[in-house]
């Protein structure tokens, strides 16, 4: 049962690097036009104007 | 090689390689901190849809030499623009629309602080933190179920204790805001026992942990937490999404005039007009105030108004109201009432008298509240007390008051209507129809009268010529050839009449533009006037019609009839054949609503009816137990569309009608209105399919609860097979 002392912290540790890493996409406003984006990966000419960072709003 | 074509190779280069394109990127990042003053212009683009839209509009701004960035937002429908300072708005809608999408003009100072939906983040975080909680919870707690004994038990409902204590304290904190202002003004809501459940399952979990209990419920908790959050914030969103929408109609009108000043015209907001100022009002705009025309003469459209179809000849001395377009020469107006005194506005007045429909109705989740927010306290109070008398043991009852309250707990329940209703809005958004009142799904479905308005409403609004053959063919040439100097809506339609007939144009010389009467010239020697019957003379008739009079001949008349809006024959067709009775109230005179009505196979018509008298009509048919829906645009029918069980205008109406109803027809047609009855039919069956799925876990489940036989497991098993089954039979829906 030791490897319980590993295998516990180390689930919790990748959930909360997901957990971070959604918070993060939220932050930066990646859910902003999801249809949009997913047409946009169909194209073929590059984006070169990508979409304004906003700063999150606090 | 010429500096041109260097130019042009450059661009496409730098357009075609991603490592360049850096350079593109720096350079917009260097203007946007320099370009400040820089024009945004928000278009909405209700009819763009695929990748080929994005680009094409996208390119087709970047190529113009004013605009500097141009990004298309697919899910919103709507580009932001930044072009050149002094850049007119307008200009940018005309290009779009001459890229082949129907483009309208948003004002931006009106949808300002739109992109932050900070309580829709909020949520979503919360969702997130429960959601990782109870997917580590639940890991930990299989292994409990699945037979660890002893410390190892013990040392897995540790964990799972300082897992779930922190992430209820930050997830589950929306429920409790909300039960502890429900119990602090003295009712019940919905969070009262969800809130109570979750507090409960927490304590008496702490309590049997410490005792290295065999049942702990700290995953039921925080399970709870995540399904009710994730139906929240579905709610919120579907909520969220509306009401961006109807702000984004609300800043369809850009309310802008110009002021006649002592040095020129300047244009301003009509929020700063006051009495007395000269307003300028050019072809085409409309009406910003009340006041009274001093100088100009015109002629005014004011179907939105009245739905009177024929236009009025406008004079100096001529009182106008805020909302009639001007359509043919410029006009100068003092105001004599502005802002909230306009006539506009005390229609207004009319709207609020008028007894909502929407008041009347209790939601279909507010009746189950009711129902259930009571029995679930109850219930689990009866099991407490009987378990205490029975066995004398706190520990046991405390265990299964909380295995009831988890049990019964409005899980499914919570899930049952949000998820049904985003699927359904998500549904008929896409069909160009806008749900903007959260219960407006369940009152269309009951709808069994259709009311239309016609007038912008059945009709498009733009008239098209109906006599073509009765005319001979030299007054056609020379209408033509009148018409084509003119920008009025019928010389309009009698050109594009004449041109598809393949008419050319006679020679007249010396065409002049007669504000207010018409356009007159002169062909072979002979004065020809084309315009209103009393300008050249004709008997005025109740029809809508301009008349030529060649020399001192007799005059001709040009009959007008307005253009059927599209898909509205269908709609109508659709809607008889689904059952509904269908009644056509309009402002307009009898002739052109008959008429209308006989093209359309409506029996049921009244003319020249009046705002109030809509009204009426409509609480008479209440009151005799239908339930009607109204259909229309303009400021006449607001106090009807308020007083409807449910209303829709389409997105060109005013902005009064579009407020005063529930949804919004987002396309130029029709056609999406019988479908969306039929999808407001389907979703409400979906909801009570949802109740009734609820109910018959909580009527197998229960029963195990009270009698102390529900372990964790078959918690866990009830509440998460619940909530799946409900929001899979809502997606259905879709």
């Amino acid at each position: 049962m030791e490897v319980l002392s590993f295998l516990i912290p180390i689930s919790l540790t990748l959930g909360i690097v997901g957990l971070i890493a959604f918070v993060w996409t939220v932050r930066s406003n990646q859910y902003d036009d999801p249809e949009g984006d997913a047409r946009r990966i169909l194209s073929d000419t590059y984006d070169d104007h990508p979409a304004e960072d906003e700063p999150p709003a606090r | 090689m010429s500096t041109t074509d260097f130019e042009t190779e450059f661009e496409t280069g730098a357009a075609a390689c991603p490592g360049c394109s850096m350079a593109s990127v720096a350079a917009q990042h260097a203007r946007r901190q320099a370009g400040d003053q820089d024009e945004t212009i928000l278009v909405s683009l209700p009819t763009i849809h695929c990748a080929a839209c994005i680009n094409t509009v996208e390119q087709g701004l970047l190529a113009l030499p004013h605009v500097k960035d141009a990004r298309v937002n697919l899910t919103r429908k709507r580009a932001t623009v930044h072009a050149d300072p002094g850049t007119d708005p307008a200009d940018i809608v005309a290009d779009v629309e001459r890229l082949g999408y129907e483009a309208h003009l948003l004002d931006s100072a009106t949808l300002s602080g739109d992109a932050a939906d900070r309580a829709g983040r909020d949520l979503l975080m919360r969702l997130a933190v429960a959601g990782f909680a109870s997917m580590n919870v639940m890991l930990l707690s299989v292994a409990v179920w699945s037979g660890a004994e002893g410390a190892t038990r013990d040392l897995f409902h540790w964990i799972s204790a300082a897992i779930v204590m922190p992430a209820v304290a930050f997830s589950a904190l929306p429920f409790f805001r909300n039960a502890w202002t429900a119990l602090r003004a003295g009712h019940l809501n919905m969070d009262v026992p969800i809130s109570l459940a979750i507090l409960l399952a927490l304590v008496t979990s702490l309590w049997e942990t410490s005792l290295s209990g065999e049942h702990a419920y700290f995953d039921a908790a925080i399970a709870l937490t995540f399904f009710l959050l994730t139906g929240r914030y579905l709610d919120h969103r579907t909520r969220s999404v509306a009401r961006s929408a109807a702000r984004e109609l609300a800043a369809l009108e850009v309310p802008k005039a110009w002021r006649v000043g002592a040095d020129g015209d300047e244009k301003v907001d009509v929020a700063t007009l006051s009495v007395g100022d000269m307003i300028r009002v050019h072809p085409g705009a409309r009406m910003p105030v009340d006041g009274e025309i001093t100088d100009g003469t015109s002629e005014l459209d004011r179907s939105l108004l009245t739905g009177e179809t024929v236009p009025v000849y406008a004079e100096p001395g001529r009182a106008v109201s805020a909302g009639e377009v001007n359509l043919t020469g410029p006009l100068v107006i003092r105001a004599t009432a502005v802002g909230r005194d306009t006539s506009l506005h005390r229609m207004a007045d009319l709207v609020a008298i008028a007894e909502s429909g929407r008041s009347r109705y209790t939601s279909l989740a507010d009746k189950a509240a009711k129902l259930y927010a009571p029995g679930v306290h109850i219930l689990s109070a009866l099991a407490f007390v009987g378990w205490l008398l029975y066995s004398g043991d706190l520990r046991v009852a405390l265990n299964i008051a909380a295995a009831v309250l988890i049990i019964t707990c409005p899980c499914a329940l919570g899930l049952a209507v949000p998820a049904v209703t985003t699927a359904a809005s998500g549904r008929l958004f896409r069909h160009g129809l806008l749900i903007k009142n959260a219960t407006a799904l369940e009152r269309l479905a009951q709808v069994d009268t259709v009311m239309f308005d016609k007038t912008g409403t059945l009709t498009a609004g733009t008239p098209v010529l109906t006599n073509l053959e009765a005319i001979p063919p030299r007054d056609l040439q020379i209408a033509l050839a009148l018409a084509e100097g003119s920008a009025h809506p019928l010389s309009k339609a009698l050109t594009q009449a004449a041109r598809d007939a393949g008419v050319a144009p006679a020679d007249i010389s010396g065409i002049t533009e007669v504000p207010g009467h018409g356009t007159e010239g002169v062909w072979q020697g002979q004065k020809v006037q084309l315009g209103r019957a009393a300008w050249v003379g004709a008997e005025p008739s109740d029809q809508t019609a301009a008349w030529l009079r060649i020399g001192d001949g007799a005059p001709q008349s040009f009959l007008f009839t307005d253009r059927l809006r599209d898909g509205a024959a269908e709609t109508v067709a659709a809607l008889k054949e689904s059952g509904l009775r269908v009644i056509l109230m309009s402002g307009d005179s009898p002739k052109a609503v008959q008429s209308l009505a006989e093209t359309l196979g409506i029996d049921d018509w009244t003319a020249e009816a009046l705002p109030a008298d809509k009204a009426d009509r409509i609480n008479a048919l209440s009151d005799q137990g239908a339930k009607v829906l109204m259909v229309g645009d303009g400021l006449n029918d607001t106090a009807a569309l308020t007083a409807a069980h449910a209303s829709i205008s389409p997105a060109s109406a005013l902005d009064a009608a579009r407020v005063a109803s529930d949804i919004v027809l987002l396309g130029s047609s029709l056609s999406p209105l019988p479908e969306a009855i039929r999808t407001a039919g389907r979703s409400v069956r979906r909801i009570r399919e949802n109740f009734t799925i609820a109910t018959w876990y909580n009527i197998i489940a229960v029963p195990l609860a009270v009698a102390g036989l529900c372990s964790p497991l078959i918690a866990a098993l009830a509440m998460s097979a619940s909530s799946i089954t409900v929001s899979l039979n809502a997606l259905r829906v879709r």
